[in-house]
């Protein structure tokens, strides 16, 4: 089954056109990796996809339902979850708090001002189990804003999957960490998408060939190859506009 | 001041604990406050007080609803009276109504019925106004503030026009028996109505639509992607807000027995962002400090100087600049200091602030009375006096003082200020290692 399909998907911002006709088919369960040179338009497909931006033209649908027209709310509420490139999480709330937080929608607490979170039993317990999931129980009354770089993109990940979506977008989670911090990272990343489907961008391609059933490589807001690793490795449109550039 | 270390734990992170008995304990202080200054020769309560102490447990509802949108949910609203003001005037009408016969409500409910009218309003303006947020909300706030002047013209019926509304609250109708016809009664019903809605109020910071205000506050667009609207976020918070300002609209009908517009106009609503902000918007019950504060200048510098304003803006803009936490942040920022048992090590620091403080804040008392008995005062035909000895504001030695004590007061205050920051940022960092080393 396809859980996420782009259909001709263009984005223009002014007169530039940044996304320019995304073809794209993601099989539930599928670890999918979208590679390519900064600037390619990843961080823009993904705001496309999770209702941030607008789309100029094209189709987009999740699990076969159009979502191109809806807002990032009502998009995740129909399981699709993404994180963001630069951190974003509730700063001035504890950290135990940005979990719970992540939590409530999918938990059916919707805009409830009658019951009292304290009483939640599941819903706290999920919480703490969540902590402990990302290693942050020791952090768990501190402000999220005062949390060290790498604490901070475990927490965004954690936010991201909190609400159990089957869909999880994560943009570059591991940039600007060290080895053993991304090592430990994509062991996370593992362990909680878990049966989900992910689309992950990232630019460490050790870590993509490792990870990935299927990569994408997006150059200029085209798809110019996509396919298992080995085959987009063995591209040559891929060497050419990409790869060989790393690998030198 | 420094505020070297911003808060760890934000808005009603943690269940209450010890809290209690801090809760209790201005409670009680509440409850007999009045009977401090109650004339037993005389057997009369202190009007002044008992006028003084009504006021404060209305401002602390409207200062705390105000700061459910400032504080809790980052909204910088310009209408909050008009849901006070709307509470106000229902309730003058109720209150008719009931005297004359045609509905019968106790007293004690009545606040309940402001209540729901600010909800009402709330409701209705909220609808326009949290389309938007930050700037946006702002403006459009502004402009039901300017909506509801021109309402209130219109529709001279409900308001009265200048003269406002009057009533009788000896409605005779009392679930205990009670008349209020003494203030003391009064005041107690407020004091009633102010743990309600402090209760209330606190109870909704538990909630996830409390939490998920707190969560769009800090980053509305990241709320979105965790299935939240942060528009219907905003909304219901909105109302509710509204509900409990009307609540304390409600008790200002009750207590003077009429409204005027001055009840929803906009300095109203711009003492309600004074109180919180001088509170403390970052601590639950921060606006509870800045309400009593100013209510205390309000009515107690009103009766000693023309210039009490001045002083409550001065206040404002000292905070703004220097402790942006207002008085409950301050307060916080010594709770780690404490229970690591090193605020003794600050006693000295601060007596040395102590003394330029006292001699800048004499001096600019001065400067401003002196100033103020220039123009008005001399208008008015008062004299200036200090201890019965009067002063003339003619004479330059009066103002060679002051502008002593101003200047002098403030270089030194600078250099204080500077080790006293050096002292507190050792302190704190003490603390800090103290806690790792746990
Ligand atoms: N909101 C925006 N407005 C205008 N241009 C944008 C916006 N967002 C992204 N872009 C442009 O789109 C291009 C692709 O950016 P981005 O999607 O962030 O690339 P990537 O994530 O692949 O590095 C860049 O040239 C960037 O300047
Ligand atoms: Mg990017």
């Amino acid at each position: 089954m396809t859980a996420v399909s782009l259909r001709d998907v263009r984005k223009s911002f002014g007169p530039t056109e940044i996304i320019r006709g995304v073809n794209l088919e993601i099989q539930s369960g599928e670890r999918h990796a979208l590679i390519g040179p900064n600037g390619a338009g990843k961080t823009t497909l993904f705001n496309l996809i999770s209702g941030r931006f607008p789309i100029t033209s094209g189709e987009i649908a999740l699990n076969d339902r159009r979502i191109d027209a809806l807002p990032p709310h009502k998009i995740n509420r129909m399981g699709l979850s993404r994180s963001f490139q630069i951190t974003s999480i509730f700063h001035r709330l504890s950290v135990f708090e940005n979990l719970r937080c992540a939590l409530l929608w999918s938990q059916g607490y919707s805009y409830s001002f009658w019951s009292p979170l304290w009483r939640q039993k599941a819903l706290n317990e999920r919480a703490e189990f969540l902590l402990e999931d990302l290693n942050l129980t020791s952090r768990r009354d501190i402000l999220a804003g005062l949390l060290s770089y790498a604490e901070q993109r475990a927490l965004e990940v954690g936010m991201t999957i909190a609400g159990g979506a089957s869909v999880i977008l994560l943009d570059e989670p591991t940039a600007g960490m060290s080895h053993s911090e991304t090592d430990y990272a994509m062991a996370l990343i593992r362990r909680v998408t878990q049966g989900k489907t992910l689309l992950m961008v990232e630019h460490d391609m050790k870590v993509v060939f490792d990870l990935a059933d299927t990569i994408t490589v997006l150059v200029y807001g085209q798809v110019i190859a996509s396919g298992p690793p080995e085959e987009v490795r063995a591209s040559k449109a891929v060497r050419e506009a990409y790869l060989g550039a790393l690998e030198e | 001041m420094s505020e070297a270390t911003p808060a760890t734990v934000a808005i009603g992170a943690k269940p209450m604990g010890r809290a209690w008995l801090w809760w209790g304990a201005l409670l009680l202080l509440a409850l007999v406050l009045p009977w401090m200054f109650y004339d037993w020769t005389t057997g009369r309560h202190s009007g002044f007080m008992i006028s003084m102490l009504s006021q404060a447990g209305m401002m602390v509802i409207f200062a705390l609803s105000y700061n459910m949108l400032m504080g809790q949910a980052g909204l910088l609203s310009f209408c909050h009276a008009v849901f006070f003001g709307m509470g106000g005037y229902t309730v003058i009408h109720l209150l008719s109504s009931i005297g004359a016969g045609d509905i019968g409500i106790p007293m004690e409910v009545v606040p309940l019925f402001g209540g729901l009218a600010g909800l009402g309003m709330a409701i209705v303006f909220g609808y326009m106004a949290t389309k938007q947020r930050a700037t946006a909300f702002a403006m459009i706030t502004m402009g039901i503030g300017e909506l509801l002047a021109t309402a209130s013209v219109m529709f001279h019926h409900f308001f009265g026009g200048e003269g406002g509304i009057t009533t009788d609250r000896m409605i005779d109708r009392s679930l205990f028996g009670l008349t209020y016809a003494q203030g003391i009664q009064v005041y107690y019903l407020i004091i009633g109505w102010t743990v309600i809605s402090v209760v209330g109020m606190y109870f909704l910071t538990q909630t996830p639509l409390g939490r998920m205000a707190n969560a769009c506050r800090d980053n509305f667009e990241r709320a979105q992607f965790v299935g939240y609207d942060p528009k219907i976020v905003r909304f219901v918070q909105f109302a509710l807000s509204g509900l409990f300002a009307g609540i304390g609209g409600g008790l200002y009908a009750i207590t003077y027995e009429i409204v005027t517009f001055d009840a929803m106009a906009g300095p109203l609503s711009a003492n309600a962002l004074l109180m919180a902000y001088i509170g403390g918007t970052t601590v639950f019950a921060g606006p509870i400090l800045g309400a009593v504060l100013i209510t205390v200048l309000q009515s107690g510098v009103s009766l000693l100087s023309n210039s009490w304003l001045v002083y409550v803006g001065v206040l404002f803009i000292t905070m703004v600049t220097f402790v942006p936490t207002g008085l409950a942040g301050i307060v916080m920022a010594h709770g780690p200091i404490h229970k690591a048992g090193q605020l003794g090590r600050l006693t000295v620091p601060y007596l040395r602030l102590l003394v330029p403080g006292v001699a800048l804040l004499l001096g600019f008392i001065g400067l401003v009375e002196l100033l103020s008995f220039l123009t008005i005062g001399a208008a008015q035909g008062k004299k200036l006096s200090l201890f019965g000895a009067p002063i003339d504001v003619n004479a330059f030695q009066p103002w060679a003082i002051v502008a002593v004590c101003v200047l002098g007061g403030a270089g030194w205050l600078r250099i204080e200020s500077k080790a006293f920051n050096r002292v507190w940022e050792q302190v704190t960092a003490d603390v800090k290692a103290r806690e790792l080393l746990r």
